[in-house]
This record gives structure tokens, C-alpha cells and sequence, in this order.
């Protein structure tokens, strides 16, 4: 068996995923947690790498069950109730396993574990990957690239957040219209990437 | 009948899951760039609310306990699956519009929020409404959302063209930063409401916009993630200060994991 590995194409996914179209700045998937847990910098640190975790091996699990599940069967249709309930056991599974063989690591990431089911980009990825039709490494790939631009977006925005602790805000733009209209800002700052690619 | 009435108005302006309780905010945003995607979204999400509440409601007594929030999840999973389906065969330009938007319907917040929070109590018809109610409630938000980001992104309005010629359309508010000035727009009305409320001495609890505090150590209700782990909000505390010594076998494999969600 040949394994044709593209580099090129690979890294072409790591900065498109990463930084032109961000996960959260321009297809708006895990708003919930980038909106919430972005209040100080080591909390949005600890959400983000525990995205990157959790992202890079849900895609690889589901990308090995559409392969050699669904497409073998040929039951691809199933496909959304089939990921949303390998990703919910995967979390609790992950949770499971670190609680009972890395307690360490389990404590500073546990608690963030339960907050990522809810989040969308986890599923959004997984279907991503079978909609553009990613092969299962070209999918981890653009998993792990699409939760690094999580991270780095939920981490720039709770860097101004702590900024804007001190500002004079207006009453009414008080909590989340600033957040949101930070975020905005961001946004066209990432728009500034589309001409990388 | 009452109820019937009583649903379909807590959906569209008491509880409205947009413009008051602030619940299913990635699509609100992702497919608001026109009012016709608004109104699609709305509709489709609609259809699977009403008839996952329905037939929650009618498991409602079978359903055990503990296994509850993945027996919803599969329900609604279904009925997503299968507007998925009747979309793609009869309105193929609308499917492609929403793209991966439709199957993430499935993490909604507002349809689990629902399961949990109406259907698994309460019977059939009741619940059938309140689906169509908060559902009704959702695409009239979503409508208007992408109504005005029409209207200033392009000067039209489902497609009509409505500015006058002079008029140069801001292309940003159908772009991606649009979608969160305008939901900022919103949220600062919503919270001017709420302060406004405050002074005359009107309840505003429900009004959910001013949230700004940390979901790590929130406690309070109206949030997406309450939904999924209620059991957890105990645990989650103590995580903080656990011991190293405390997880044995026995901790670990005693825990109603079952119900962790």
C-alpha cells in the first residue's frame, strides 16, 4: 500500500483552516464557549488546548468510522446521528481515562471537558471533513489546524477582554455587546488573511 | 385550546429564544446573511422542534432518567437527518445556502433545551405547540436579522431591491463581522431594555443579554450548557479542589457516568 502523503496540500489546510476562514471569526461554529470562557487568559488557554485535544482525536475517530463503517455499509446518510453520539462518548470516555490514569493532567483539563460537548465546532469539523471530502489524515489535519485558530482567537480576545476591564464602557454596551463588537473587530482583522491562500 | 394559545405566545415574545433567552446563537449568526436563509433556517429548525418535542413527550414515561439526554439526542438526530433529506430533494438551492448549518441543527441548543426543559414533563399537545411556538419565535428573529443585514449589505430585502439607487451598500454586514455588530446592536438594546425595566421595578430575569460572567464558575440558569450536564454542576465545583487520593476505582467506576453529559 502506498500512503501518498500532498505536504503541500497539508499545509495549504494548516493555514486555511488556522487563519483565513477561522472557526469561530468567520463560520461563527463554538460561539458558546469563545464567548464564555474568555474572560481571563489561562482559562482561555486551558479551554483551548483542551479544544485541540478533543478536536484532533474526534476527528481521527470519526474519520475511521466513516470510512470503515458508513462507507462500507453504505449508510453514509446516518452520518449526523452517528458522529453526534461518537463525539458525546468520546468526551466522556476522554474524561474517563484521564481521571483514572493522569489525574494531573485530568485536573487542570477536566473541567473544560464537559463544556466542549456542547460545542459545535466539534461536530461541525467532522462534518466538514466528509463534505469536502477529506481522506482520515488530510481530516486530522484540518482538525487540529481549525482548533489551533480557536485557540488563538479565544485567547486574543480574552487578552482584550482583561484590557477592557479598565475602559469606560457606555451602560448599555456593558458584557456582551462589547465582547461582540470586539469580536466584529477581530473578525475584519482576520478577513486580512483571505489573501494568503 | 388555552394552552395552545398560551404556547404559541410564550414562544414568539415571552420566551423568545433569540431576542430574550439569547439560546442558538452559531446559526443565528452563520445563516442571517439574508432574510430568506433566516427564513429557512427558521423553518427547518421549526419543523424539528415541534416534532422532536412531540415525540419526546410521548417517550417521556419510557425514557429512563439517566440515559435521557442521549435518547434525545438520537431523537432529535433523526428528525434532522430527515429534514436533511427532504431538503435536499425538493429544495436543493436552500440546502446548498445552509450547507453544514442543517445538521448542526442536531447541537441547537434551544431544540434540547426544550427536550429537557418542556417535553420530557409534559404531554403531547402542549409540547407540539411549544415547538411551534419557540420555533415560530426563532424564525421571526432570524427573519428580521437577516432582514436587516440585507437591507444595509446589499439594499435589498428577499431579494427585492428596496434602497435608492444613490445608495452604496455596506458589503461588511453580510460578511462576517456584520453578524456580530449586529447582534452586539441587539444585545445593547436588550440590555437598555433591561436597565430601563430595572428602574421601574419590572422583573427582567428572563432577559439573558447582560450575561457576561465566566462559564466556569456560572451557576445561573438560561445557558446553553445547563442542558447537558444538570449533574454536573456539583462535580464541577469540586473538581477544583479534588485529591489525587480520592480517585480510586471505586470513585471512578461507581459515578453515574451514564448521565455526565
Amino acid at each position: 500500500m502506498i500512503i501518498d502523503i500532498n505536504i503541500k496540500e497539508l499545509l495549504i489546510i494548516l493555514v486555511g483552516s488556522s487563519l483565513v476562514s477561522n472557526v469561530v471569526l468567520s463560520q461563527f461554529l463554538g460561539l458558546c464557549p469563545f464567548l464564555g470562557v474568555s474572560k481571563k487568559t489561562d482559562t482561555a488557554a486551558g479551554m483551548g488546548i483542551s479544544v485541540i485535544f478533543v478536536i484532533t482525536l474526534a476527528s481521527a475517530v470519526s474519520g475511521v468510522i466513516y470510512k470503515y463503517v458508513l462507507q462500507a455499509l453504505n449508510i453514509t446518510y446516518l452520518q449526523t446521528i452517528v458522529f453526534i453520539l461518537v463525539i458525546a462518548a468520546l468526551v466522556q470516555f476522554v474524561e474517563m481515562f484521564l481521571k483514572k490514569f493522569m489525574p494531573s493532567l485530568y485536573q487542570s483539563l477536566g473541567v473544560y471537558l464537559p463544556l466542549i460537548t456542547t460545542n459545535c465546532a466539534v461536530l461541525g469539523i467532522a462534518l466538514v471533513n466528509v463534505q469536502k471530502k477529506y481522506d482520515i489524515l488530510t481530516g486530522i489535519v484540518n482538525g487540529f489546524a481549525t482548533s489551533v485558530g480557536f485557540t488563538i482567537a479565544i485567547l486574543i480576545l480574552a487578552g482584550i477582554r482583561e484590557k477592557m476591564e479598565y475602559n469606560d464602557i457606555p451602560e448599555s454596551f456593558k458584557g456582551m455587546p462589547i465582547v461582540l463588537i470586539t469580536a466584529g473587530l477581530m473578525a475584519i482583522a482576520f478577513c486580512g488573511f483571505s489573501g494568503l491562500l | 385550546m388555552n394552552s395552545v394559545n398560551e404556547r404559541l405566545f410564550n414562544g414568539l415574545v415571552k420566551e423568545n429564544p433569540t431576542f430574550v433567552l439569547m439560546l442558538g446563537m452559531c446559526p443565528t449568526l452563520a445563516v442571517t446573511t439574508s432574510a430568506i436563509n433566516g427564513l429557512g433556517m427558521g423553518l427547518t429548525t421549526m419543523a424539528v422542534l415541534a416534532l422532536s418535542n412531540m415525540f419526546i413527550s410521548l417517550l417521556r414515561n419510557i425514557i429512563p432518567d439517566k440515559v435521557r439526554i442521549p435518547a434525545f439526542i438520537v431523537v432529535i438526530a433523526s428528525f434532522v437527518t430527515m429534514m436533511e433529506l427532504l431538503l435536499e430533494g425538493f429544495l436543493p438551492s436552500l440546502y446548498d445556502a445552509l450547507g453544514i448549518y442543517i445538521p448542526l441543527i442536531v447541537v441547537n441548543c434551544i431544540i434540547l433545551g426544550r427536550a429537557e426543559a418542556y417535553a420530557s414533563k409534559n404531554p403531547v399537545i402542549p409540547s407540539f405547540f411549544d415547538g411551534v411556538g419557540m420555533g415560530l419565535g426563532f424564525s421571526f428573529a432570524l427573519t428580521c436579522i437577516g432582514a436587516v443585514r440585507e437591507i444595509i449589505g446589499a439594499g435589498e430585502i428577499f431579494g427585492y431591491h428596496i434602497m435608492p439607487e444613490a445608495y452604496v451598500p455596506c458589503t461588511i454586514f453580510i460578511m462576517a463581522p456584520g453578524a456580530f455588530f449586529v447582534l452586539a446592536a441587539l444585545t445593547a438594546i436588550q440590555n437598555k431594555i433591561k436597565i430601563n425595566g430595572a428602574k421601574k421595578g419590572r422583573d427582567v430575569s428572563n432577559i439573558q443579554s447582560g450575561c457576561s460572567e465566566d462559564c466556569m464558575d456560572c451557576d445561573s440558569a438560561g445557558c446553553s450548557h445547563r442542558f447537558y450536564d444538570t449533574s454536573k454542576r456539583t462535580d464541577k465545583k469540586e473538581i477544583g479542589e479534588i485529591e489525587i487520593t480520592e480517585i480510586t476505582d471505586d470513585t471512578v467506576g461507581k459515578g453515574d457516568e451514564a448521565n455526565d453529559y
